[in-house]
């Protein structure tokens, strides 16, 4: 088996044998660290000395293995500070409980939950998923966010400390609060994929890495919950968005705008796949947001070219965004393609109500989105200001380049 | 989102310190640095030396050359003293820990917020 093959399979085998561990002691805690010990001791052992007959009872063995040694350190620890009589194990949060042993998606998905925790910050509940449920090492994790190994590894250390402390079980939530996890976990996927996608090419290697992580985890989470018309939206809307990658940057890794992209370098495969997953769900499902963002994706997908865009059908796309999930981010994009429909005098009208909101006043986007209604409207000078004003505000530095070189454009071929 | 908190500070404040006074803001520092360490926020950072130890390098005169000269870039009472990278969840947050900084609860200097540029970016 090939290095590649084996992290396939263990990135596969990782929440299930978490889940085993965490079913059978309890513990999240001192499981999920034994599970990737585990993890590493296969993928330094599997490639040279080939992989088990059964890899997954492996896996549970040295976990488990790693885990009764780690006890009776603790024990003796213990038993040398002070004589405590006691046999509780050490973390009693996160009960386990089940003796007979549930399908192996049903641990996928309690992790899931587990390590989206309301409890945790976006970016601890970004890290324990990978580690927990995909089955990345901390190093790899921090490689893929560029920061040390050291603080990576206390910001999942926090996390897993903030689940135990909030009394958090390894259970599926309870149907009152189903709906409102299950948006935090979509939530996490979604940013997992960004921080992948937005990544420029060559060296960011580790980065992009991220975007095929999202998607095998969407894809798990969309076949465990087939039901789930979001779920499927989710995994469209990734996929529709991935179809772009080798258009969206140029040679020199400058943004290519969707408008200006060649079209013919689309992944012809990864839109077909999304396109039919969101057609499907909006058969059966209420329209939520990623199926309509999903839907946007599509529309955009099946056109021939920038200008033969169906833009009537992407307006009234953004129309019931707008509806189901108010947001300024919203109105923006809405403007962009109202000026597509009614001309840009209508998108800059719109895009007025959104300089007194304090989510979009002074946001690099609405200046982007501006200085491109005014440069269509042929308003040079303010397109060129609204351009640099935007180019000042973004903390992107390929979107920074993007922006003045149109700025540079304006100034130039006047 | 990583975060630059550049501190800057009146060069030698320290020596007119009492050793209270010094060991607390020793110890503030030591305790936020452990603060971040453990929340995994902190990135890196470190103390520079004296100004006094600073070479300014700039263009000189002719074309090609380079010249050097002892002492800072910038001619002010404040010196540029050292820095922090965090990364965080919001830039309130960071806000929040320059706001802890002994430099600044002891009004002994300031510090700069500065988001760090993402390689990243959306097309538009």
């Amino acid at each position: 088996m090939t290095d590649r093959a084996v992290e396939d399979l263990l990135r596969t085998l990782a929440p299930q044998v978490l889940g085993v561990l965490v079913r059978r002691h309890g513990q999240f805690y001192a499981c999920e660290d034994a599970v990737q010990e585990a993890l590493l001791a296969a993928a330094t052992q599997w490639p040279a000395q080939g992989v088990p007959e059964h890899p997954r009872s492996w896996l549970v063995t040295v976990a488990t293995r790693r885990l009764t040694d780690e006890w009776r350190s603790e024990r003796a620890r213990r038993d040398r500070e002070v004589a405590v009589a006691a046999r509780e194990p050490a973390y009693p949060a996160v009960a386990p409980a089940a003796d007979e042993e549930p399908p192996a998606g049903d641990d996928t998905l309690k992790l899931l939950f587990l390590c989206c925790h309301p409890a945790l910050t976006g970016s601890a509940q970004v890290a324990l998923t990978l580690r927990a449920v995909g089955g990345l090492s901390t190093a790899e994790i921090a490689r893929a966010y560029l920061v040390p190994e050291a603080t990576m590894s206390q910001r999942i250390r926090r996390a897993k400390q903030r689940i135990e402390a909030a009394g958090a079980r390894f259970v599926l939530p309870s149907p009152a609060d189903r709906d409102d996890r299950l948006r935090a976990v979509l939530r996490v996927l979604y940013l997992i994929f960004n921080e992948g996608y937005t990544a420029s090419s060559g060296d960011e290697l580790h980065r992009a890495e991220l975007t095929g992580e999202a998607i095998r985890l969407a894809r798990e989470l969309h076949r465990l919950l087939p039901d789930d018309g979001e779920v499927a939206g989710l995994l469209a809307l990734m996929l529709l968005t991935d179809s772009h990658r080798a258009a969206r940057t140029g040679p020199g890794g400058e943004l290519i705008p969707l408008a200006e992209q060649d079209r013919s370098r689309w992944d012809r495969a990864e839109i077909a796949a999304g396109v039919a997953l969101v057609t499907e769900a909006l058969t059966w499902s209420a329209p939520g947001p990623y199926q309509v963002q999903a839907a946007i994706a599509a529309v955009h997908a099946e056109a021939p070219s920038a200008a033969e865009t169906d833009w009537p059908q992407i307006v009234a796309l953004y129309r019931v965004l707008a509806r189901i999930a108010p947001n300024p981010m919203v109105t923006l994009n809405q403007a962009a393609a109202v000026a597509m429909v009614d001309g840009p005098r209508a998108g800059l009208a719109l895009l007025a109500s959104l300089d007194a909101d304090e989510r979009t006043a002074g946001h690099h986007r609405l200046a982007a989105v501006r200085a491109h209604l005014l440069e269509l409207a042929g308003e040079r000078t303010a397109a060129r200001a609204a351009y640099l004003a935007a180019a000042r505000a973004t903390t992107s530095r390929p979107e920074q380049r993007y922006l003045e070189v149109r700025a540079a454009r304006l100034a130039a071929d006047r | 989102m990583k975060y630059m908190l550049l501190i800057w500070n009146r060069p030698g404040f320290v020596e007119e310190l009492s050793e209270e006074e010094r060991n607390a803001i020793f110890g503030d520092v030591d305790r936020i640095m452990a603060e971040l360490t453990a929340s995994g926020e902190l990135v890196g950072g470190d103390a520079l030396a004296h100004p006094s130890q600073t070479r300014t390098v700039r263009a000189g005169a002719h074309a090609g050359a380079v010249e050097v000269t002892d002492g800072p870039f910038v001619e002010s009472k404040e010196q540029f003293a050292g820095y922090l990278m965090v990364d965080c969840e919001t830039p309130e947050r960071a806000a929040e820990i320059a706001a802890s900084w002994p430099d600044v609860t002891h009004g002994v200097g300031v510090l700069e917020v500065r988001p760090v540029m993402d390689q990243a970016g959306t097309e538009m």
